[in-house]
């Protein structure tokens, strides 16, 4: 065992231990025609990343990514869909376009995470962050429903579905709703769009972003 | 008397139903007619972007095309709605391969479409000199803002074709013309988490109270922002934030159409301030603005 040094982090004794080589399974075998296929689907050229990490630095968000934005790139350069799966990144993104906005190359990280969640949903794949991508499902079925947002009935129905409606939340979120509707800013009656017949024909394709 | 066309987006009907009201006070106090899009469609928001890019960019494609039947700039009031109509529009400019046939029927001109964000609409130096014409000379230096503008107005640039992108000047400008005392900060373009206060309230919650810390302690009282979503999270959670935080925490959240209401003496202003959760009482009467302005808040 390894003495404690004074001074480290939390307290806890880093190993001094060398660490163990990855076994020939746990290294990564890069895929390359995968990158190919990725940028000609999603428009994105992830190739053009030489990983500087300013996208990375700058996001607001990434204290709450178990990977780093840079690291979703990398990880596409490479191949290896199966990384990205189960990681909470692209739904954390808040598409705040940061990145995209100080990358030496350009590289549109913003478009990338939303063609990465548009893919992982296409395929029927839990996503690491349910209500996240519940919520984006809801809206969606609203909009093709009345071709505008009824933010009452959206609300709603994501509470009935992430229990907020029966559970210890439940009364935090009445009381918030009573306030708004006191306020003049909780809309009972849903406003439209007269013309609905163009939203027909672009939701009725089984895609899995139309249909909670 | 002006005349634009005006895309007001699904908030604007509901939670947002005090910028609506005034965003129309304003305009119509400096004789801008908005012509709303006949029969618009919600924009698609970050749901659709998100999860179906081809839905997004038929939702932008069909406010673009009715936009092109009337009076040029379309002129949006929402960061986003303003984001998502103009990243339509950009890459519609590329071609229009994914836009189903029923709103290909409709031949919209697309690149013909300038889409521009509100802020940017009522700060040009025209708007700003007219609307210093018509103050009623309210002392206004009692309010200690920081102008937060956000994220999806300002980026990405090739999008937006804004050249102060990290560091905007219009409102700090336009509050500043009428009197305002503007504090100069770095969160202007920071993000305060958007829709995530729905399924991730944690990390709006995160986001905004670096934003009240970091407003605290440039010494303003109040923070003024042009975008619904940034007035939502920073308004309607800011108890809860406070306690979070440990701290008292009493920074109305103002928009910027509503300081321009009370430079301009607009009688309905207290109706829009009085729809707030953190309530603007304190802040004007400690700013020693006229009693009506606040004495029913």
């Amino acid at each position: 065992m390894s003495q404690p040094i004074a001074g480290a982090p939390n307290g806890e004794s880093p190993s001094l231990e060398r660490p163990q080589a990855p076994s020939p399974e746990q290294a990564i075998r890069p895929d390359g025609r995968w990158l190919a296929q990725v940028q000609a689907a999603s428009g994105v050229s992830a190739g053009a990343c030489y990983g500087c990490k300013k996208c990375s630095n700058g996001c607001p968000l990434s204290f709450a990514m178990d990977l780093h934005p840079y690291q979703v790139v990398r990880y596409l350069q490479l191949g290896q869909m199966d990384k990205l799966e189960g990681s909470s990144t692209v739904w954390i993104c808040a598409s705040c376009q940061t990145c995209l906005t100080r990358c030496p190359n350009q590289v549109d990280l913003p478009r990338l995470m939303d063609w990465i969640k548009e893919e992982l949903v296409r395929r029927g794949q839990a996503a690491p962050e349910e209500k996240v991508r519940l919520f984006h499902q809801l809206f969606l079925k609203g909009v093709a429903k009345r071709g505008r947002v009824f933010e009452g009935e959206l609300m709603a129905g994501y509470m009935l579905k992430t229990g907020g409606a029966f559970g210890p939340e439940a009364i935090k979120n009445a009381r918030m709703g009573l306030t708004m509707l006191k306020k003049g800013r909780l809309k009972l009656i849903p406003a439209r769009t007269k013309d609905r017949r163009w939203l027909k024909a672009l939701f009725s394709e089984p895609k899995g972003g139309s249909h909670a | 008397m002006p005349e634009v066309s005006y895309y007001p987006g699904c908030s604007l009907e509901a939670t947002a139903k005090d910028y609506a009201e005034s965003v129309e006070g304003v305009c119509e106090a400096l004789d801008i007619k908005l012509r709303e899009l006949p029969d618009w469609n919600c924009c698609g928001a970050s749901a659709a972007h998100s999860l179906d890019h081809k839905a997004a960019l038929n939702l932008g494609a069909r406010n673009l095309a009715l936009a092109g039947r009337g009076p040029s700039p379309l002129v949006v009031p929402c960061a986003l709605c303003y984001n998502r109509l103009a990243s339509a529009r950009h890459e519609l400019m590329e071609g229009d391969e994914l836009i189903i046939d029923e709103i290909k029927a409709m031949r919209g001109d697309y690149a013909g479409v300038q889409v521009v964000e509100l802020n940017d609409y009522l700060s040009s130096p025209q708007v700003i000199a007219q609307a210093r014409q018509k103050a009623v000379g309210q002392d206004l230096s009692g309010l200690k803002a920081v102008c937060y503008y956000g994220c999806q107005g300002q980026r990405p640039p090739a999008i937006t074709g804004k050249a102060d992108y990290e560091n905007p000047q219009g409102l700090d400008r336009l509050l500043s013309a009428l009197g305002v005392t503007v504090i100069d900060w770095p969160f202007k373009t920071d993000c305060c988490g958007a829709s995530h206060s729905v399924a991730r309230p944690d990390l709006v919650f995160t986001l905004v109270a670096r934003l009240y810390e970091r407003a605290l302690a440039q010494g303003a009282n109040c923070i003024v922002t042009g975008c619904q979503m940034c007035q939502a999270n920073l308004d309607m959670y800011q108890e809860e934030i406070a306690k979070q935080m440990g701290k008292d925490v009493y920074l109305p959240v103002l928009y910027f159409t509503e300081v321009m209401g009370l430079a301009l003496g607009i009688d309905e202003t207290p109706k829009w301030l009085k729809r707030h959760l953190v309530s603007p009482k304190g802040l004007l009467e400690k700013a020693q603005l006229p009693r009506q302005t606040w004495e029913r808040l």
